[in-house]
């Protein structure tokens, strides 16, 4: 048997009796075995722990109480707090670090049944678009072994793409979920911040950090969402706003909406097979019945990137104070003073990349420069907040390529941090605002994956799922695999 | 750098001072855009959601075992956790 499934073909199966959730484990654990020495998508694969999970799940089905998630394996970005499970954020800070409890977004998983199979590879505490910032090894595209698979959800996105697993979740900072779908043409999902608890999320830049799924198909991108979303007194930043059943709206029809292709993602730089790729769809959302604008401005969008590369590593900064040495962690214990063990607990616990933004989150805070850095950027913050609400007092939806470019070659953009940073422009704003944006598979140039980003309002996934949805079933490329 | 360094609790290396001037001279530079931006009148945006002083109710409710918190520490020592003498 594949794992070559979605989740609504296993539900199907499982439901029917045709498959059981053990034999569906067990080939998604053949499969890892089978390609994660090419790809080094997971941290950990926990399939002790996932067979158990297969049999519980086994016996409930039997007794007719299936859920759309119970039986599924998944993966779980290496983020999200496993009680009894390394969560070492593929740091070295955490490589032994072993949760006392489970994330809010893993207790709902485990209470639908759902299989955890793995923990899934990301750049270091999240910070990175590539998956090479991981401080053990990086992740390959399936779709072209030498290139990066986007991150900093890349393991995630990749273990979907290789049916690893059916379906993973990742987390969402500034596109760490929709640009590495966008790299390996799956479905990622950053949903409205305060829409999914983050309790249970190792905090990177708490204002912007969001859960997601990373699915196979729309239709999976809905029933993942409508089992992690709701409101959580664990997480004073969650929204007490009402549930939908994110499938109701997936009817296929456009006709009445209207959408807007803001003018400033389509940067100096994105490549041209991206830009045709981009019109081609945008076209086809056309002949699907949506009204489209091609000339809506976001004038302060070029200003996203600064904004973000100010507010989310000073909230890094903060966050990631707590890694002292003291209370878990990797510890520097050869020497008797305090402040050096501190210190080089730190210097050998993060990685470059991490220790960049922890510098330039400190020095953005420190005394002197808080109101030119920290104080600016959350007015700009502001301005980019109400474009997007202007924007969505006219359009249902907006839609633009979800990074400017294809995957890019492992090792090209590592010595430059300001060239990695352009990777996420047209995925940031998002985050600044803090609306939901979707990416989808919209074509490949030259054999390789691009993604449409599709954003809504706040609270309005509905929205950009109908799109998403239209746009996938008449088009065909949701079902092209990688040949791996 | 090394006040910056010494803020954030972080040792460098002097090669990583060098790499990390040049690198976040750099970042800083893209950062001067920003200043083109005309925000007078313009509120700061902490977070984008219109929730504040979110409080529950003070319900007594356990805890984490004390085993439990202490599993991870690198020292421990008894029921505590053990660190380097803060004053010497």
């Amino acid at each position: 048997m594949t794992p070559q499934l979605t989740i609504h073909e296993a539900h199907g199966l499982l439901k029917a009796k045709k498959l059981s959730s053990v034999e569906l484990t067990k080939a998604c654990l053949k499969r890892i075995k089978e390609v994660e020495p090419r790809l080094k998508a997971l941290v950990s694969v926990t399939g002790e722990l996932a067979l158990k999970q297969a049999e519980k799940a086994d016996q409930r089905i039997a007794k007719s109480d299936i859920e759309p998630l119970t039986g599924i394996p998944v993966v779980l970005k290496d983020v999200l707090c496993t009680r009894g499970i390394k969560t070492t954020c593929s740091s070295k800070m955490l490589e032994n670090f072993v949760p006392p409890y489970d994330a809010t977004v893993v207790e709902k998983l485990n209470n639908c049944g759902a299989v955890t199979v793995g923990k899934a590879n990301m750049d270091e505490f999240a910070m990175g678009s590539s998956t090479e910032h991981s401080a053990f090894f990086p992740t390959h595209n399936p779709w072209d072994l030498d290139r990066v698979p986007g991150g900093s959800s890349g393991g995630s996105a990749v273990a979907v793409a290789s049916d690893e697993g059916i379906f993973a979740l990742g987390s969402d900072t500034g596109g760490s979920i929709r640009q590495p779908a966008g790299f390996c043409s799956v479905v990622g999902m950053k949903p409205t911040y305060g829409r999914v608890s983050r309790y249970g999320l190792v905090a990177f830049a708490s204002s912007l950090d969001q859960i997601g799924p990373l699915t196979k198909d729309v239709t999976d991108c809905a029933l993942v969402l409508n089992a992690i979303v709701g409101f959580d007194n664990r997480d004073s930043t969650s929204v007490p706003e009402p549930t939908p059943d994110y499938t109701k709206c997936l009817d296929g029809d456009l006709k009445g909406m209207k959408l807007g292709v803001p003018q400033e993602y389509f940067v100096k730089g994105m490549q041209p097979e991206v830009e045709a790729a981009l019109s081609a769809a945008i076209e086809k959302l056309e002949e699907l019945g949506a009204k489209v604008d091609r000339n809506v401005s976001l004038p302060s969008t070029p200003y996203a990137l600064p904004v973000y590369y100010i507010i989310a590593p000073s909230e890094a900064s903060a966050n990631l104070a707590r890694y002292d040495g003291v209370k878990y962690g990797f510890s520097y214990k050869d020497t008797d003073s305090m402040w050096e063990a501190m210190e080089k607990t730190r210097q050998y616990g993060f990685g470059d990349e991490v220790k960049r933004r922890i510098m330039l989150g400190t020095y953005a805070l420190s005394a002197g420069y808080y109101d030119a850095y920290y104080l600016k950027a959350q007015k700009v913050r502001t301005l980019i907040r109400r474009e997007f609400d202007t924007a969505f007092e006219k359009y249902d939806a907006l839609v633009t390529p979800t990074s400017p470019t294809v995957p890019f070659k492992i090792g090209e953009k590592l010595d430059d941090p300001v060239q990695m940073y352009l990777s996420d422009v047209c995925t940031l704003p998002i985050n600044i605002a803090g609306v939901p944006g979707i990416s989808i598979p919209a074509g490949f140039g030259n054999g390789l994956p691009i993604g449409m980003q599709i954003i809504g309002k706040p609270f309005g996934e509905e929205a950009i799922l109908k799109v998403a949805y239209a746009y996938e079933q008449a088009t065909e490329w949701h079902k092209m695999r990688a040949g791996i | 750098m090394l006040h910056i360094a010494r803020l954030a609790r972080v040792g460098l290396t002097d090669e990583d001072v060098g790499r990390l001037r040049e690198q976040l001279s750099n970042i800083l530079e893209n950062f001067e855009a920003l200043k083109q931006v005309d925000t007078t009148d313009v509120p700061p945006t902490a977070q984008s959601i219109p929730l504040q002083n979110v409080t529950k109710d003070d319900e007594v409710k356990p805890s984490l075992p004390q085993e439990q918190t202490l599993a991870n520490a690198p020292r421990k020592d008894g029921e505590y956790f053990r660190v380097k003498a803060v004053l010497e």
